[in-house]
């Protein structure tokens, strides 16, 4: 179970893939930080939200068939660790795809989705997942 | 700092023990370890547990106290702290120890690892495994635990660092070890091919890739190595503890196919040590999935990248072959992963080891043991070495 305020909390990285860019060392963090770990002290004030661009290739990938409850529905399904353009990974499942077909290399786009929910009446979490870019 | 000594040693069976509950698999560990170092309990000032999850496992949060009571050293009225570090718990709880000694704070310390996981269903137990990932972003996103190292497994091939086989064959040499381990949970060698053809947990992992769901506990009990000799013939040195963090979700490293934590837990170790990784004889590495047990051996400097594989694919890693024997326990994929327990129940193995009490699995002539302890996808590491003396 998780209260509307954690969720409503997640919004921005969820919804808009925000992040953050460390404007002295140039370097893009998912999800958010307040801190650069390159730069730390060096980097305070410094920390800039950014948007990532959606679209990015296949850096690695798996197909679950053991998961846990919250997403035991879902099974078997695919989840990817997606590098985008600007070079910086997100992990995030991977939907609308032939399973047998995912390959390491493979265009693919952040689209918004219902990630899962915490039973019929509870709180509905939205996020990205990533769908194959033709 | 001085120089600390592990004096006594202890551990249950690790299997499924559903006649045995959380305390008394933990005091079991514990007596056994008393005894084998000639206390009477008295002389113990400190108790150090490692614990992941008993709070959601059996619902029952603050063990450090229960521990400490059921142990029956609530009355003396030492401290007792529980250490959490997801599958770290267990090495992060000996480090803490040893620090506890060397220091001059504590003279004679004890460090259990207990964890009771079987009462529970396996996809809660799954659920709370997955919780040592980034739960934000990782779990929430439907990533689990294993997918991570399936990523990284994925990768590895790719990159042409390892082949399915030899990852595979990480499991094969737990189990050819845990045949010969009369405590292990799975005392059974195993092919290639059942590893290969096991039902798929995360593609490319099967279900052989993965360590089991485990009750056990382990203990041992440490004192300045001045002092050691007073208790017993039967010690050895602890010649290093040494600890690393990493980001806590996978997706937020440069590489994924390596351990950063590992590695500069290892570099601290052996400068810690003055020894160089080909000095160990045998090691006890953190193979909750077996592409970690690839990684391990690369990370600690036992071999170059992409030849990690082969050692394991060769039998180079067995206890007889002369080069560094890997998990002569039977590791955590046979001896079993009780996840608190797994990083004390290592020491209790190399201190076996480098006591010559092995069995049929002895190492012969070993004079340093290490062992790896991992929490998450490496966001936690410990690497300590073990000096025969
Ligand atoms: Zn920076």
């Amino acid at each position: 179970m998780s209260s509307v305020a954690k969720e409503w909390r997640e919004i921005p990285g969820r919804y808009n893939l925000q992040g953050t860019k460390c404007e002295h060392c140039g370097k893009i963090f998912f999800p958010s930080r307040s801190f650069c770990p390159a730069c730390r002290r060096a980097g305070i004030g410094k920390m800039k939200e950014v948007k990532l661009d959606r679209h990015g290739e296949v850096y690695s990938f798996s197909v679950i068939h053991e998961a846990p409850e919250c997403n035991n529905m879902q099974k078997p399904y695919a989840v990817a660790m997606i590098k985008n353009r600007e070079g910086v990974l997100i992990s995030g499942q991977l939907v609308d795809v032939d399973l047998d077909k995912i390959e390491i290399g493979m265009p693919v786009r952040a689209v918004l989705r219902k990630l899962d929910a915490d039973g019929a009446a509870g709180v509905i979490h939205y996020g990205f997942k990533f769908v194959p870019d033709n | 700092m001085r120089d600390v000594a592990i004096i006594g040693i202890g551990a249950t069976k690790f299997g499924e023990l559903w006649d045995k509950s959380f305390r008394s698999i933990g005091i079991e560990a514990g007596m056994k370890a008393i005894e084998d170092a000639n206390l009477s309990g008295d002389e113990i000032d400190g108790l150090f547990i490692g614990n992941m999850s008993a709070g959601r496992f059996i619902n029952q949060q603050h063990v450090d106290a229960l521990v400490a009571d059921y142990s029956g050293m609530a009355t003396n009225h030492i401290p007792a702290t529980r250490v959490e570090a997801g599958g770290a718990s267990g090495g992060v709880a000996f480090r803490e120890a040893v620090m506890a000694v060397a220091s001059g704070l504590h003279e004679t310390v004890m460090v259990g690892g207990a964890e009771k996981m079987t009462d529970l269903d396996d996809a809660s137990i799954n659920s709370v495994m997955d919780a040592t990932a980034d739960a934000e972003w990782e779990a929430g996103m439907g990533i689990t635990l294993a997918s991570n190292y399936a990523m990284i497994a994925r990768r590895m091939i790719h990159d042409k660092m390892a082949t399915r086989e030899e990852i595979a064959s990480v499991a094969v040499n737990s189990h050819f070890h845990g045949e010969l381990n009369p405590g292990a949970q799975f005392r059974k060698g195993i092919p290639l091919d059942t590893v290969l053809k096991s039902g798929p947990v995360a593609t490319p992992l099967g279900v052989f890739d993965c360590a089991p769901i485990t009750d056990g506990a382990a203990a041992v009990i440490l004192c300045p190595l001045k002092d050691a000799k007073k208790h017993t013939d039967k010690y050895v040195k602890v010649a290093a503890v040494a600890q690393a963090s990493d980001t806590l979700a996978l997706f937020q490293r440069d590489s994924i196919t390596e351990f950063k934590a590992t590695q500069a837990a290892a570099k601290r170790a052996y400068e810690m040590a003055g020894i160089k990784a080909h000095d160990i004889n045998f090691a006890e590495i953190h193979d909750d999935y077996t592409v970690a047990g690839v990684m391990a051996l690369q990370d600690l400097g036992f071999y170059k990248k992409g030849e990690a594989g082969k050692a394991f694919l060769n039998g180079e890693t067995h206890f007889d072959s002369g080069k560094i024997a890997i998990n002569t326990s039977g590791g955590l994929k046979a001896r079993g992963y009780p996840i608190g327990a797994a990083g004390v129940a290592q020491i209790v193995e190399v201190t076996e080891q480098l006591r010559n009490e092995a069995g049929k699995r002895q190492v012969k002539g070993a004079k340093y043991g290490l062992a790896q302890s991992v929490g998450g996808n490496g966001s936690a590491v410990t690497v300590s070495i073990m000096e025969a003396i």
